[in-house]
């Protein structure tokens, strides 16, 4: 009978599920796997610079190309380093599959040398983990794994191998089946979608809130969203996760929604009477004020994810679904029933309203780069060459989420749930190696982009031609914003003191710099910038007291929001404090 | 500010999970992780093959964050079934407890009468102690040791409640 090692069957396993590419770092409890990858040559290794690079880079290549992303890491501090990676896939259903090492079985629970309860610790910032404790046994742990990581709401799923389980040997001609112990949702209950399409036929204000869902039930989803907005007329809105879903120059398109989303969008939430949620969860960042969200609306929500229903908002008609599953439903009960688009004149013609506000308006200078306008120019510049943007957190995510626009799923990939600075880096690796030809841009601030700057050095290595894009104006930006509006602008270590020479940086890994910070010269330097087949550091120097809005601060409803600078005051209550 | 508290109400769920590694701590993590209440919790392998325990678990919130825990049970992997015996109607919840009583003379008389009338059975005795094992409603049984630490009670062991559905039907 033949037997292989678990090293060798791991390996084999992650062929057979179609893995191409993984991201680790070597260490002493996972030299067995890396000595079975360096004699097969069907699953190329990127080698990170810190796991938490690794892991975000899987992210990064898992949200670009729809595929789980591996990561592959040693035990103890290689798996703790891969841990906010794992939080953050957990937080924005992200598939991965992390292969930690672990001590071997004999030396579990005697605090052998880097060792780690990565079990423990993982546990619940995964979907579910495994700790392998006979190589009979990885075969079916690793399929269940990747059922697990792409199945139903996508995440994160953990698989701890002791190194002496990677050295034994196993049988590989035992055909186990496969374990099929989880359900996940699909299709909705037609007597549900009938009711929901009757309610959005019969609309007067209907509005479809939507979000990252839609990106990871494929690209399908997408399609069946712009159908269904066609169909019905109504207008949409998604969350910062779901951008891309409807093409932000498709005619419904308010803008995203939330703290930081458009006065359109926010006040046609509140202001509906159907709101149809189509993949997002209501987030504390989407509701706002909860009391004062959307007071009179009949609210629909669709999610693949039982405990997304009622978890903040009580919805009135909750669809357990497959959310692409069941948009494509309701265009069928649509059609067949011969529904007619209502006329929403009214509805659009206050909308319009609400847009001649013009809440992305900013003040403009000749001085200064201001930020927005550097994110405009870039989005110019690259619209063409349907990039791929990765953020960091931060001003410059939000500035990027409200002035780039986005026509397509999977172009946009940036931390929502987790809000994990030094993600966009990593991510924009990640993505670059799913899409070798794509133009890949970083969006970034000074001070995000050096929690994850190791990562250079990978680009160099790889030949990856990212692009990072840092809008620099020397602050911790958010935070200052929020010291401003909360705290009498007591600046509480929110200063990016001794930042690095960035362009010196570049150069010293091997990147192209550059640095610009005349308003005159920004197309110029952005030209240049995408004109080097290289990776490239671009230093914009922009405005430094810039804040961004508009802005609904923390514990406020949606229509109190706050369109521009001087609408700030100093302080906060402590109910309001409070709150993240 | 204050931290306001809300009214809570007690349910009594059953759990069928898959008898395997790190489960209870995959259960009881994600309730600590989430802030939910766990009054008592019992586990057990229940099936012929040893590959299903029963988990029955007492917890208290508010309505919405009752219905939370149950989606957030049945989002792990290894639980494929969670009952509120709460919600579903009649059901029946069983308590064991063992009670450690010391003394001589008339207190002794008096547990010994009192655990008579309770229907608590003695499983051991010495000339200075008895222990006292009572089966019953969670009421019954905190009646009982209310009563007892009367008359010598110096150690108590509870079992967690287990519960089943009243008739045929199965939870």
């Amino acid at each position: 009978m033949p037997e292989k090692s678990g090293a060798e069957i791991l390996i084999d396993i992650l062929v057979e599920q179609g893995v191409d590419t993984v991201f680790g770092y070597p260490g002493g409890a996972v030299l067995p796997i890396y000595d079975a990858l360096f004699q097969q040559k069907k699953i190329k290794h990127i080698l990170v610079r810190h796991e938490a690079g690794a892991a975000h880079a899987a992210e990064g290549y898992a949200r670009a190309t729809g595929k789980p992303g591996v990561v592959l890491v040693t035990s103890g501090p290689g798996a703790t380093n891969a841990v906010t990676g794992i939080a953050d896939a957990f937080m924005d259903s992200i598939p991965l599959i992390v292969l930690t090492g672990q001590v071997a079985t004999n030396l579990i629970g005697s605090d052998a040398f880097q060792e780690a309860d990565t079990v423990g610790i993982t546990r619940h910032c995964s979907k579910h983990n495994y700790l392998v404790k006979d190589p009979a046994e990885l075969a079916t742990i690793v399929r269940e794994a990747f059922s697990i990581a792409t199945k139903g709401r996508p995440g994160p799923v953990v698989i701890d191998i002791p190194k002496n389980v990677q050295v034994a040997t196993a049988s590989t001609d035992v055909k186990r089946p496969a374990r099929s112990r989880f359900t996940y949702a699909g299709e909705a209950d037609y007597a549900e979608i009938n009711r929901a399409v009757e309610l959005i036929a019969n609309a007067k204000a209907p509005i479809l809130y939507t979000g990252g869902g839609i990106i990871n039930s494929g690209p399908a989803a997408s399609e069946a969203l712009r159908e269904l907005a066609e169909l019905t007329g109504a207008p949409v809105t998604s969350t910062l996760m779901g951008l891309g879903a409807y093409p932000a120059s498709g005619d419904a398109w308010l803008g995203m929604l939330g703290m930081h989303g458009t006065y359109e969008a926010n006040m046609a939430m509140n202001q509906c009477d159907v709101m149809v949620c189509l993949g997002a969860r209501f987030d504390d960042r989407v509701t706002g004020r909860l009391d004062a969200f959307s007071p009179d609306s009949v609210k629909i929500h669709v999610d693949i994810d039982r405990s997304s229903m009622n978890k903040t908002v009580r919805v009135d008609l909750p669809i357990v679904a497959d959310v692409g599953t069941a948009m494509r439903q309701m265009i069928d009960v649509w059609k067949g029933r011969k529904y007619k688009k209502q006329p929403l004149d009214d509805w659009w013609s206050r909308i319009a309203g609400w847009r001649a506000v013009g809440c992305l308006n900013y003040p403009g200078s000749t001085q200064e780069i201001m930020p927005q306008y550097a994110i405009e120019r870039l989005f110019e510049a690259t619209k063409d060459k349907a990039p791929i943007i990765t953020t960091e957190v931060g001003q410059h995510q939000m500035w990027a989420a409200q002035h780039f626009h986005f026509d397509a799923p999977n172009k946009w990939l940036t931390s929502g749930g987790l809000g994990t600075m030094g993600y966009g880096l990593p991510a924009a690796i990640g993505a670059q190696m799913g899409h070798p030809d794509a133009l890949v841009i970083d969006i970034a601030g000074e001070a995000s982009i050096q929690m994850n700057i190791q990562e250079m050095a990978t680009a160099t290595q790889y030949r990856l031609p990212v692009k990072v894009f840092i809008l620099n104006n020397e602050w911790m930006g958010m935070v200052r914003q929020w010291q401003e509006l909360t705290y009498e602008s007591r600046y509480s270590e929110s200063y990016s003191d001794s930042l690095p020479d960035f362009v010196a940086l570049a150069e010293a890994y091997g990147w192209k710099g550059i640095r610009c910070a005349d308003p005159a010269k920004l197309d110029d330097a952005i030209a240049e910038m995408l004109a080097h087949d290289g990776p490239v550091m671009f230093d914009c120097r922009v405005h430094k007291t810039a804040n961004c809005f508009p802005m609904i601060p923390s514990g406020a409803a949606h229509t109190d929001m706050i369109l521009k600078a001087d609408q700030v005051s100093g302080t906060m209550d402590d109910e309001a404090k409070a709150l993240v | 500010m204050h931290i306001k508290q809300e009214l809570t109400e007690r349910h009594v769920l059953t759990l069928t999970v898959d008898n395997e590694a790190g489960t209870l701590a995959r259960i009881a993590g994600m309730f600590t992780s989430r802030g939910y209440n766990i009054d008592s919790l019992t586990v057990a392998d229940i099936s012929e093959d040893h590959t299903t325990s029963r988990i029955t678990i007492v917890t208290k919130g508010p309505p919405p964050v009752i219905d939370q825990i149950i989606a957030q049970c049945e989002r792990l992997i290894p639980v494929h079934k969670v009952t509120d015996l709460t919600e579903a109607g009649p059901h029946v919840e069983r308590e064991l407890a063992l009670v450690k009583v010391n003394g001589t003379g008339d207190q002794r008389v008096e547990a010994m009468r009192l655990a008579d009338i309770y229907r608590a059975r003695v499983i051991d005795a010495t000339v200075s102690s008895f222990i006292f094992e009572i089966t019953g409603g969670p009421d019954k049984i905190d009646t009982f040791v209310t009563l007892m630490r009367e008359v010598g009670l110096v150690e108590v062991g509870r079992t967690g409640i287990v519960g089943l559905m009243r008739g045929a039907g199965v939870s």
